[in-house]
């Protein structure tokens, strides 16, 4: 096992596709993120605007920032997959611009058509919505997903063809022959196997996405067409739950692979990394009853599996990618910068956000906690937090002028900033959920909104911070396409 | 209760994670060439992590199965014949069987819908969740609850369900015998 020594890698620039990728993100993220606050400050009473504009925008926030997390994903995993293995500029681009057509839609059917049946389209919802929005305007919103949900299969077809290419097989690219056979050393590198366990989960995922957009299409303008609303809702968040998943399980290749650059230290596919990749491909697609587990009209194993899986799940988080940013950065003499620190910090966020999600998923609590404002506020710890600071780190690392320059101060103060906000953001969802305040309330009972206020404040902080990280990021678009070597050396050592 | 287990688990938890990596960042500073030892002992280390996790989560994962909110149309524990409600969700209203029950006596709350989803959550005279389920329309969930403490209690609508989902409020009165 030659797993202790560093073989360097060369930092590359970005193509102009995932340049395209991040402007949009970075766009769409800021705007959604200013949605987000609004609806804080709704429910705060700072400002008033009607339900039905609250329903609009978090029917915007929602899938918005599930869409431009799975983009932000995808544009990490092809930069840097792209090392391994011939993938194609021509689907990536067609993906990008399946996504544009796809917000199109989704903006004409809320804005234009208010609908308002939120991101999770939940059957039958959509179709019953009062006289509040037309058929059409429904139609637009799903037809505006499975837009953008093909584009994400084209490109996973993509990614898979490419590995199957170059390894032979999906086991191959999981590594197997070294998890189950002689670990010969030459297991496929972490972006390679994180890179497959994605594909896998995501097209399942999406297939199942699709089915259920296109059945509820027809149900639509055939009511005849009936569809169970417990399978609904299964196949619903089956997908959803893989979806917004395979988003921080590709932007942790960010972390795999930057860190190593900036420590001269390896962060290879040993037998405990691949066991742990191929533990997480089955987990996420066999979890998600944990978001059902108020739906007692499912059979009891099927629940309980949610529960048992939702802690096992958070073992390859937390003691192998969470513990493996740990060891490679303790006494490595990293030199931290934005990108640096921005990664860390990711891992702090997956990690520490994983622990009120298993709790959530534990049925006896589930049973006075679900469907709170406990639920925002796990899940925007590691996709704010988490997803969102491996895309600022990832963009960092692509703008740095070169190894040795300095952060400004601003921006090291932004840094912080983002760290505190992000986390007193949370900490107040999490603390709203502990005092039974439901979630996807337009309006809340007087007593609640003392921590409504708080959680604008804290949002509004958020975005100061971040307006910081993307302006730096416009400002050094130029360069962030030319290859130069950008992770400064760690400092010298002793022996 | 649970809430405040939870609240509290979580943020013992999370603060864990956060002392761990402080501790790192603050030990990143002097590099120690050599990756290899530091690279054994902090797989010792991880072995014993990955056991006390095993242990600890766990034994909370099993203890927590061991009451379950499940196959209450099964379960005949508490004082006395339930006494039966029958509730339906409508865009956006609750209409109850009966809006009386008495405390210290079981109540078998049977769910459904009407139209979309729906939630039913049942909140005490302090407005903290004791009890919930999904209103599904075609299928009917059960709780059976026995509430300890007379006093006005209300159901909210735990499911998104449209423009007046955070209006869908009714009460429900436990009355001592
Ligand atoms: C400044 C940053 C953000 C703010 C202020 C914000 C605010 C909010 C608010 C107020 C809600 C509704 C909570 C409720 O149920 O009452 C929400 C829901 C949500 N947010 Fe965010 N958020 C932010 C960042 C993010 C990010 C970065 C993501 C994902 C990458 C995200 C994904 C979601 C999703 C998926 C929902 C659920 C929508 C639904 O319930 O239908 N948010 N957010
Ligand atoms: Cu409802
Ligand atoms: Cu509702």
């Amino acid at each position: 096992m030659a797993s202790h020594t560093y073989t360097p890698m060369p930092d590359q620039g970005a193509k102009a596709s995932v340049l395209a990728y991040l402007v949009t993100v970075a766009v769409v993220l800021l705007l959604m993120m200013v949605f987000g606050l609004l609806m804080r400050m709704e429910q705060a009473r700072v400002i008033t605007m009607g339900a039905s504009w609250f329903y609009e925008l978090m029917t915007l926030h929602g899938a918005g920032m599930v869409g431009i997390a799975g983009l932000a994903g995808a544009a990490i995993m092809w930069h840097f997959l792209r090392q391994y293995v011939a993938l194609s500029q021509g689907i990536f681009w067609a993906n990008l611009f399946l996504f544009l057509i796809g917000v199109v839609m989704i903006l004409a059917g809320v804005l234009l058509g208010h609908f308002h049946g939120a991101w999770t389209f939940l059957y039958p919802l959509p179709g019953k919505s009062m006289g509040m929005w037309s058929q059409g305007a429904a139609a637009l919103f799903m037809g505006g997903l499975l837009v953008i949900g093909v584009g994400f299969v084209l490109l996973h077809l993509d990614i898979a063809r490419a590995l199957i290419v170059r390894y032979g097989s999906f086991a191959r690219s999981l590594g197997w022959p070294q998890l189950f056979g002689h670990d010969d050393g030459n297991a496929p590198p972490p972006t390679v196997v994180a890179s497959t366990m994605v594909t896998i989960v995501n097209i399942a995922g999406l297939v199942a996405g699709a089915s259920i957009l296109i059945m509820m299409l027809v149900n639509l303008y055939v009511p005849s067409f009936n569809i169970d609303p417990l399978l609904a809702k299964g196949m619903i968040y089956f997908f959803g739950h893989v979806f917004i998943n395979a988003t921080i399980y590709m932007a942790v290749i960010a972390v795999y692979e930057i860190l190593p650059r900036y420590t001269q230290r390896p962060w290879k596919s040993n037998k405990v990394f691949l066991a742990s990749w191929t533990a997480s491909t089955l987990m996420v697609l066999f979890i998600f009853p944990h978001h059902l587990l108020m739906d007692f009209a499912f059979p009891e194993w099927f629940l309980i599996m949610g529960h048992v899986i939702g802690y096992m799940n958070a073992f390859p988080i937390l003691v192998v990618t969470g513990y493996g940013a740990l060891m490679i950065v303790y006494r490595s003499g990293i030199r931290w910068d934005m990108a640096s620190m921005l990664l860390f910090l990711s891992l702090l966020g997956w990690a520490a956000g994983v622990m009120p999600a298993f709790i959530d998923g534990t049925i006896a609590v589930n049973y006075v906690m679900h469907n709170t404002l406990w639920v925002p506020g796990h899940f925007h710890t590691y996709l704010l937090l988490g997803t969102v600071g491996m895309l600022f780190g990832f963009m960092y690392y692509l703008g740095k002028p070169d190894e040795h320059t300095q952060d400004a101060l601003l921006d090291r103060l932004a840094f912080w900033l983002f760290m505190v906000a992000s986390l007193g953001f949370t900490l107040t969802f999490l603390f709203s959920g502990k005092e039974s305040v439901p979630r996807r309330y337009a309006e809340h009972l007087p007593e609640w909104v003392p921590y409504d206020r708080i959680g604008a404040l804290f949002a509004l902080l958020v975005i100061a911070a971040v307006l910081v990280f993307i302006i730096r990021f416009l400002t050094r678009l130029g360069r962030a396409g030319r290859d130069y070597p950008r992770a400064p050396l760690a400092y010298a050592g002793t022996a | 209760m649970s809430q405040q287990i939870a609240w509290q688990v979580s943020l013992i938890l999370m603060s864990l994670v956060v002392l761990a990596f402080a501790f790192v960042a603050i030990n990143s500073g002097a590099r120690q060439e050599d990756y290899t030892p530091l690279q054994k002992r902090a797989y010792r280390i991880r072995s014993r992590l990955f056991w006390g996790m095993v242990v600890v989560f766990g034994s909370a994962m099993l203890y927590t199965l061991k009451d379950l909110p499940y196959g209450a149309e099964r379960d005949h524990s508490g004082a006395g014949a339930a006494q039966i409600v029958e509730a339906k969700g409508f865009q956006w209203r609750w209409e109850l069987s009966r809006d009386h029950v008495e405390a210290g006596q079981p109540v078998e709350f049977r769910i459904t819908s009407e139209d979309a989803n729906h939630g039913f959550g049942i909140y005490d005279g302090t407005m903290h969740l004791v009890a919930q389920t999904q209103a599904m329309p075609g299928y009917t969930n059960v709780i059976r609850h026995t509430f300890d403490k007379p006093g006005t209690y209300k159901i909210l609508c735990l499911e998104y369900c449209g423009i007046a989902h955070h209006n869908m409020i009714t009460e429900i009165t436990v009355g001592s015998l």
